[in-house]
This record gives C-alpha cells, structure tokens and sequence, in this order.
C-alpha cells in the first residue's frame, strides 16, 4: 500500500486537482477580502490588554520598580513584575535550547529592551500610558557585545543566575560567557590534509545578526476560564503543539486542559517558533485578572526582542590541490547567542546542521567546531528562512570556493564542476556523517550555465572590467554563482527530537458519507498555502477532488500532534504524513470495494479515483460510491466508517539543491548596486503545485536580497540596539527587488512517499551566497577578496575606496 | 481622556462616533468598527498594511488621528467588493496570478493598487513597482503583484472599453 500512486492525465485526473497541478489558492477567497482572522483580530467580551515596561539598558542592575505612578494611570489594573512571578516559579522559563530565559527580569537586566514589568490595562492605549508611567532605578553596567570577546578572562559575569553552572545543556561551561562548545567531523585527519595540502586558504566570514520580520509582528490572546480550569492560548506559534506542552510544563495547568490556537499567521519565517515571554506573561495576566489578556508586540519590540537569526563569526578553510580537486574543509564558528540560549534547534544539534557545510562538493574530510556564548543581545537564534543554521553552512562553502578559485586563478564554476557530487555517488555520504539521498547535480549546473549563457557573462565581464580600467565606465561587473544542498525535513528520531520530543508529523483524515473529506495536521500554514497543497496530495492518493477536502491546522484539540512548520518540514514529513494516510484510507476502500463488487482485492486496480476489476474496467467502484459503503455496507467483521490517521517518522532528512546565477554591476564612486539578472534552477522533488512554488521562490529570493544587500541588527558600544525599527531594518520595497527567473530540474526523493523534498527555504539559503559572491566577484580582479555583508551601497563604497579604486 | 464627537463615512455608510483625540484611525477602524481587514504592521508608517482610500487618496490608517478624518468617505477593503459582493477585478486577479501568501499585507496591497488603476489605468511594470512601493510584502517578492494589478487593470479596461 506503500507504492507512489501514478500521476495520469486525463479529465478525471483533471477535476481532482491533485499533485503538479496549478491550484489556485483557497486561502485567497478570504485573505483578498480582508476576513482573515489574525491574533490581533481576535476579541473576546472583556478582553484586556498587556504591554511592557522594557529596559533601556544592556546591562544594568535593577535597583528599585515603583508601580504606584503606574497604577495611578487610568485603566491600568495590575503590574506585573518578577517579585510577583517568583512565587509561581514563573520568572524564567524553559528555552528550546537547555537553558532558561527571565520572562520578567529579576535583579538584572541583560539586553536592552528586556521585558521588566507587565501592565495590564482596558485597552493598549492605557497599557502604553501605565508602561510611561511605571518608575525603575537602574545601575548601569559594562555590557559585553563583542561576541569574539565574551569569553574574554576579565569579561563581565552576564548570567548571575547559572555562574556557578559548569556544567552546559551540551557539555562542559569553560568560562562564565560560554555556552557550549559543538564540533562534528574528524579533527585529526582534516589536520593532516590541511598539514599536507598544496593550498590552502583562510578567511574570515561574518555572517551578521538580523531579523526574519514577518508583516505581522507577534502576539497572543490568553484566556483562562476559572471555572472550568481551561485555558484557551491564541498566538503566533509556528508550532502550537510545542507552545502546549511548554505551556503546560512552566503552568502546571495539565495539558489536556490547554488549547493552543494558531489562527492565520502573517508570516514567520522563523520568528514565531520560539515561546516569548508575551505568550507566558498573557497566560499570567489572565490567571490573575480572570480575563482575557491580549499581548501583541509593536515592531520595535519585534525586532529588538524576539528571535534575531544569524550572528556567526565564522572562520573557514579549505585545502586542495593545485588543479582544484578540495581535500579538506575545516571551520572554527563563534556563536552570538545573546543573553539567554533560546536557539530553536533540534536537541542534539546546539548549532542546528551547520555541519551540512561541505555543501554539494564531494569533500573527503572535514571538521567544525562552533563555540556559543553569551552577550548583552537579545535571545533568539532561529532559522530565518532556512533549516537551522543551513544559510550559515551554505554561506560558508560557497564564500570559500570563490576564495579558493581566485587563489587558484580558476573560473569558481570550474572548480565546482570538478567537486561536484556526482549522480552514480548517491546516496552520498558527506564526511560530516549526513547520508545526502539523492540529485544529480552536474546536469543542474549545465542547465542552470546555458540558460544564463554563462561564459557569454564572463567575456562581458571582461569587456566591462578592460572599459573601467581605461576609464570609460565607473561600473564594475560581478557574477555570483552558487550551487547549494539544503537538509531539511527535521527530522528522523533517531537524531532529532525538541524537548524530547521527536520531530515527527501527523495527518488524520476522516471521509464523510458524500465522498468529501476532512483532514488535520500537525503542522502550521503561514502563508505557504498548505490547505490547497496538502489537499492535493490527498486528492491523488484517495482519489477525492481537492475541492471537497478541508484541510485544518493549528488547533491542538483537533489536530494531532505534530512538531510544525519551520526548516521546510511540512512537504517532507507532514505531506509524507498525508500521502500515508491517504493510503490507509484507500486501502480500507480497496477492501470495501472487493466486498462490493464481490472480487478478490487483488483482483482490483486503483484508476484516479475509484478502484475497478483488473481487466474489466466497467466493473469499477468511485471513491464517492465506496465512502457512501463504508457507512451503511462493509465487509462482515470491519469497522464501520473511513479514518486514517499517519504518524510519520521520516527515515531520513531531505536534499534539495540549487544552482544560482546573479549578474550585478556596481558603480564604485556610489557603492550602489543594480541587480541586472537573477536566475534560480531549483530540484525540490516532486512538484506538488508549481504555481506556489514558484511564489516561495520568488519570495525566498526576496529575502536573501533583503539579508546580502541590507540587513543588519547593530549594537553599539553601550548595548543598546541600532535601527530595530522599518525606518532602518532593510525590508526591499518593490522597487529595489530584482526580477526573477525561475527553473527547475525534478530528481523525487527515494525515501519520501511522494518524493517531495520542500522548497520554501531553499531560495534563501541559495540566494544570499549568489548576492554575495556577485559583489566579491565584481572586486575580485581588482585585488578584492572578501567583504561582509550587508553589501549597503555605504559599505560597497568603503570596500571600492579600501582597494584605491575611488576617484583620485 | 477626553473624547471628540465625529463623523465619518465609511464603505458608503455613515457612522457617528466617539473617539478620543489621540485615537489612531487603523485602531478606531478595526477596533470600534471591527473592520479587520486592514492590519498594523509597523509603527513608523513604512509597511502599508493599514492603507485605506480616504477621500480619493491612499492613506496609511496608523499615522492618521481618527479626528483629522472629520467627514471623509473611507473605503477600506471590505468596500471594495460591489455591494451586491461581485469581487472587485483585483481581488480576482491576486487570486489567479498568486499575488498574496500569507495575506497579511493583501487587504492594504489591494486598497493601494486600486487607488493606483484609478490614478493611472495603464501603468507600466515601473510605475506599479513605484506605485506600490509604500506597501511591503515580506512573501511573493512583488513579481505576482506586479502581475496581478496588470491583469486587473487589463480586465477593467476591457470592462470599460465594452461599456
């Protein structure tokens, strides 16, 4: 019952509207009419509302809270702060990561705008009056935000609260800033090839701090029914399960007397995985008032406090030999996890799968080692776009196959043809241990090099660069090529679990007598249109158009359990979850069927939506007929009913990679750049609706253009924060966002149900190093060899006058 | 606080309210009318997600006191269907061309794009790219946007062209 089900295509195929047809979106009927129901647009009799007091400093010591003037305030009902927590055992918090984080700061505060005091009010605007009026004393102290320094002997003690800890969720604390230290590989034998090697280089990477910054900031609405004991949870959770759970453990209210609530979500792209000290304070403020409590952040708080990406300092190296064959790949990464470990990343990987850094390249040995520590910044560390930490991965192999061509003096798409990963290698496995299962990545390449005719861009390259020389332009030209593997679909239990719980996903279906059906699942929708692509899926499988399938996400007392939908995990565990129980249900109506039309069941054939007597077509019974049996006429000693539910545990993470090519001219005297051309072939599998495809791709590119060329969240000197609001945190408008050429090549993977392998990330992950390397490129012969992103047009311009190319 | 007594025009229907003078528009639009369609995205007016059509303009409802709108006509996205619910050309055309993902920006998106057709019936892909550039979407990367306000613009040209 396990085998993938044949695709055909013909009219009945047609009217189901299942996998690799263009579905237009059901969500849209809503959304273009402006009926969404967002967090912020639930309103419940009496609701309240929450806002914090925030600190205004990095590091301080709190001296004194006076809620009085606060309280005074018109409105306002109750100030929360830590004293009144502690009795609860409510002021820290279980991260996803090991460690705790204060949901309200006790003693010290640790980053700027850190959560202090929690003023409930009638409405927000006597929230945002109590929060001015509330009174606080601080002492300031000498921050730490230098992550390369945190570690530093005479650094400043950050975490009084585990000082004397030695002990880390993942091994040994050797300083008092220090959070772990991770390594995978082989040290010893990349050593010896480093030692041995005809070239090597060495740069250094950083892969600055920024922000996902979905539109819709986040938020929740807590309400606690006294009487029944209840408690409702409405919010932003990428992984309303979790939150449950969580919930229960920190509340102690058992779990089968909580329901958590994803309502339409505006975007997460990593934001909203993580639990936030607004969720648990809305929950706090409920119990005490026995109302309704709404929190929602405004953007400043969104970007200052939960969940920045990013923030590697990463060192890499690479060994090969003269013609370009690399030996070795090693990496040394300085992790800036802010003040409190809060990285969502699967249990055992404290630095996610950064150590899918070999990338595409057939690399013999290698070896990292990522060290995480503690700064006056807020807590975070999600996977902005991208499976954890897998643009820091990317980022890093393909920086560092430039660096090595250029060493070299190879063409960099030469020298990653000769790495390549061959077809015939597969399954492969990488020397950090990942079995990559399936691709064939030099026919993506040759595909991806004709269609931008890339040795036609080199010799106008050429052109370009001998026209700059002479004087006769001020533009320079820069390809940025990249070819990358993506791992996502966290993931098989075996290695991966969050809180101990393993990363599986769920459907459960239920087919009502009429033939329409009902499916839940564990997993979350924000925007990737999951109730029109999941119920294609079950659509092909049970034969049920698409158009009579509910599909229902994110209500924990209807759906089952699932782990969510962040690392591009929805298509390759909880669409592998759906393809399953699909067939399951198909199954039961085979035996139905049999029962019917008084046959062995081996002697019934499925045909797109029904089954029928192998050889005798006409003898056939519709999914529709065997839905309406399932209810009134089953084979004697079979349950009554059609339900399937899947529980699926995947055997393996999936692979989808990418070859990108951007065309960029910059002009030196301005530092600005103009994205002439875009082009991304991706291999995500089997294509379930292509048309959304395509729309995560441009979107993902979007974002990556966004993280190369502007984004970046700074701290100063003193800790505090620059720019966390639109005004400088660079979201592209449509007039800065390049055009997009969107390709595909189709190799499914072997282990998934479907072989679909998931998409929404990988043009994040493929696109910032494309953006970069373009920049580099564009330098490279005239001296360059590295600069950092954001490639503002003000950074662009420094590195143009650091290399003497400004006007004399 | 004190509260100011106004009056407004809003998807055809008027409303008198009572409004503090420090209320903002998007708040007294969503919260004490319950039109929820338009969304609060930033606080510094960049993201457009509360744009609505005041007075034959397109207005970001969050940096607007509600008294400064003292007898406007606002039409906000739950106006922009015909009143017997036909939807409007680009409501279907972000529909078909995937113009939206999460639809947290769309109700603001439409709002401008309309203004946009009204202003200019043909723009090229530049103009709607300037045109829309006060209202961000963090999903599609504005290419099926682009699209999609082409298509409407095609239908509704088309749609008077026959009349």
């Amino acid at each position: 019952m396990n085998d993938q089900t044949p695709v055909k295509t013909d009219d009945r195929t047609e009217k189901l509207e299942g996998i690799g047809c263009k579905r237009k979106r059901v969500e849209d009927v809503r959304f273009t009419q402006g009926k969404g129901n967002y967090v912020d647009d639930i309103n419940l009799p009496g609701m309240l509302f929450g806002d914090f007091a925030r600190s205004p400093y990095g590091h301080a010591r709190i001296k004194n809270i006076n809620k009085d003037p606060a309280l005074a305030v018109e409105g306002v009902l109750a100030v929360l702060t830590a004293e009144d927590i502690i009795p609860l055992n409510l002021h820290y918090m279980p991260t996803l990561a090991g460690d705790v984080q204060a949901v309200l700061a006790h003693e010290k505060v640790l980053f700027q705008n850190q959560e202090v005091a929690f003023i409930v009010a009638t409405d927000r605007y006597a929230a945002a009056d109590g929060v001015e009026a509330l009174e606080v004393e601080y002492e300031e102290l000498v921050p730490v935000v230098d992550a390369l320094k945190a570690m530093d002997a005479d650094a400043p003690v950050l975490r009084e609260d585990i000082v004397d800890k030695t002990e880390g969720a993942h091994g040994p604390r050797k300083h008092h800033n220090h959070i772990f230290t991770w390594e995978a590989g082989d040290a010893e034998t990349t050593k010896a090839a480093f030692d041995s090697a005809d070239v090597v280089v060495k740069e250094y990477l950083a892969h600055p701090r920024v922000h996902p910054c979905p539109l819709e900031t986040c938020g929740s609405v807590a309400d606690m029914n006294k009487i029944t004991g209840q408690l409702t949870l409405w919010g932003t959770f990428q992984a309303p399960h979790i939150v449950r759970t969580v919930a229960s453990l920190i509340t102690t209210i058992p779990e089968h007397k909580i329901r958590v609530i994803s309502p339409d979500i505006g975007g997460g792209f990593g934001n909203k995985v993580g639990v936030y000290p607004g969720y648990v304070m809305s929950i706090v403020a409920s119990i005490v008032t026995g109302k309704p409590v709404k929190w929602v952040e405004d953007r400043m708080e969104n970007l200052s406090t939960t969940a920045f990406a990013r923030d590697y300092h990463i060192t890499a190296e690479l060994a090969a030999t003269k013609d370009g064959k690399i030996l070795a790949m090693r990496s040394h990464v300085i992790a800036d996890h802010g003040a409190f470990d809060a990285c969502a990343d699967p249990t055992k990987y404290p630095a996610g799968m950064y150590h899918i850094c070999t990338g595409a390249y057939d690399i013999p040995t290698a070896y990292v080692e990522v060290e995480g520590v503690y700064t006056n910044k807020a807590p975070g560390g999600v996977s902005y776009r991208c499976s954890f930490r897998v643009t820091e991965a990317v980022y890093t192999i393909e920086r560092m196959v430039e660096i090595l061509a250029q060493k070299l003096d190879m063409d960099p798409v030469e020298l990653r043809k000769k790495n390549l990963i061959q077809p015939e290698q597969f399954p492969y496995k990488s020397a950090m241990g990942w079995e990559y299962d399936s691709g064939d990545y030099p026919t993506a390449l040759a595909k991806a090099m004709e269609a931008v005719d890339y040795d036609g861009l080199r010799k106008q390259q050429a052109e370009q660069l001998e026209e700059f020389k002479v004087g006769k332009t001020r533009e320079i030209m820069g390809i940025g090529s990249c070819f990358f593997t993506e791992i996502v679909g966290a993931g098989p239990s075996k290695s991966c679990d969050i809180l101990g719980i393993a990363m599986f996903d769920s459907c459960e279906i239920r087919v009502h007598p009429t033939g329409a059906a009902i499916a839940r699942l564990g997993t979350i929708s924000q925007g990737q249109g999951h109730a029109t692509t999941f119920a294609q899926i079950l659509a092909t499988e049970t034969g049920i158009p698409a158009d009579m399938i509910t599909i229902e996400e994110g209500d924990t007392d209807t759906a089952p359990y699932g782990l969510g939908t962040y690392g591009s995990r929805s298509t390759p565990v909880a669409g592998a979850a759906a393809a399953r129980a699909g067939r399951k249900i198909r199954h039961k109506a085979q035996l139905i069927a049999s029962h019917l039309l008084e046959v062995h069941h081996n002697d019934l054939e499925w045909d797109v939506d029904g089954f029928q007597v192998k050889g005798n077509p006409d003898q056939r019974k519709s999914m529709k007929e065997l839905a309406w049996a399932a209810y009134n006429n089953v084979p004697p000693g079979m349950e009554m009913g059609l339900e399937a539910v899947d529980y699926y545990d995947p055997p393996n993470f999936t692979f989808p990679y990418g070859a990108y090519f951007c065309v960029a001219k910059i002009n030196v005297d301005t530092g600005e750049t103009k994205i002439e051309r875009f082009y991304a072939l991706d291999d995500c599998g089997t294509r379930i609706n292509p048309m959304i495809i395509e729309g995560q791709i441009h979107g993902g590119l979007t974002e990556a253009f966004a993280v190369a060329m502007g984004q970046i969240i700074e701290y100063d000197d003193n800790g505090n924060v620059m720019g966390a609001s639109l005004m400088d945190f660079f979201l592209p408008t449509a007039v800065e966002t390049p055009v997009w050429e969107t390709d595909y090549t189709e190799v499914p993977s072997p282990h998934h149900p479907i072989g679909a392998k998931g998409v929404g990330e990988s043009p994040h992950v493929g696109g910032v190093p494309a953006f970069s390397n373009a920049i580099n490129d564009a330098f490279a012969k005239l001296g360059g060899v590295h600069t950092h992103m954001p490639h503002t047009a003000a950074r662009v311009w420094a590195h143009a006058q650091d290399l003497g190319l400004g006007k004399s | 606080m004190a509260k100011k007594l106004i009056a407004l025009n809003i998807n055809g229907q008027k409303h008198d309210l009572s409004v503090e003078e420090r209320e903002l528009l998007i708040h007294t639009l969503r919260e004490n009318l319950g039109l929820k369609g338009a969304h609060i995205g930033c606080d510094t007016t960049h993201c457009g997600a509360c744009t609505v059509d005041l007075d034959g303009k397109s207005v970001k409802s969050c940096t607007m006191f509600t008294v400064q709108a003292e007898g406007a006509s606002i039409t906000t996205i739950e106006g922009l269907a015909g009143p017997d619910g036909t939807l409007h050309a680009l409501q279907d055309s972000f529909r078909d061309a995937h113009g939206l993902q999460c639809g947290f920006c769309t109700p603001g998106m439409l709002m401008r794009a309309d203004r946009l057709l009204k202003e200019n019936p043909n723009p090229t892909d530049e103009e709607i790219r300037w045109g829309i550039s006060g209202n961000l979407c963090r999903c599609t990367g504005y290419q099926n946007i682009v699209k999609a306000i082409h298509q409407a613009a095609d239908t509704i040209n088309a749609l008077e062209a026959a009349e």
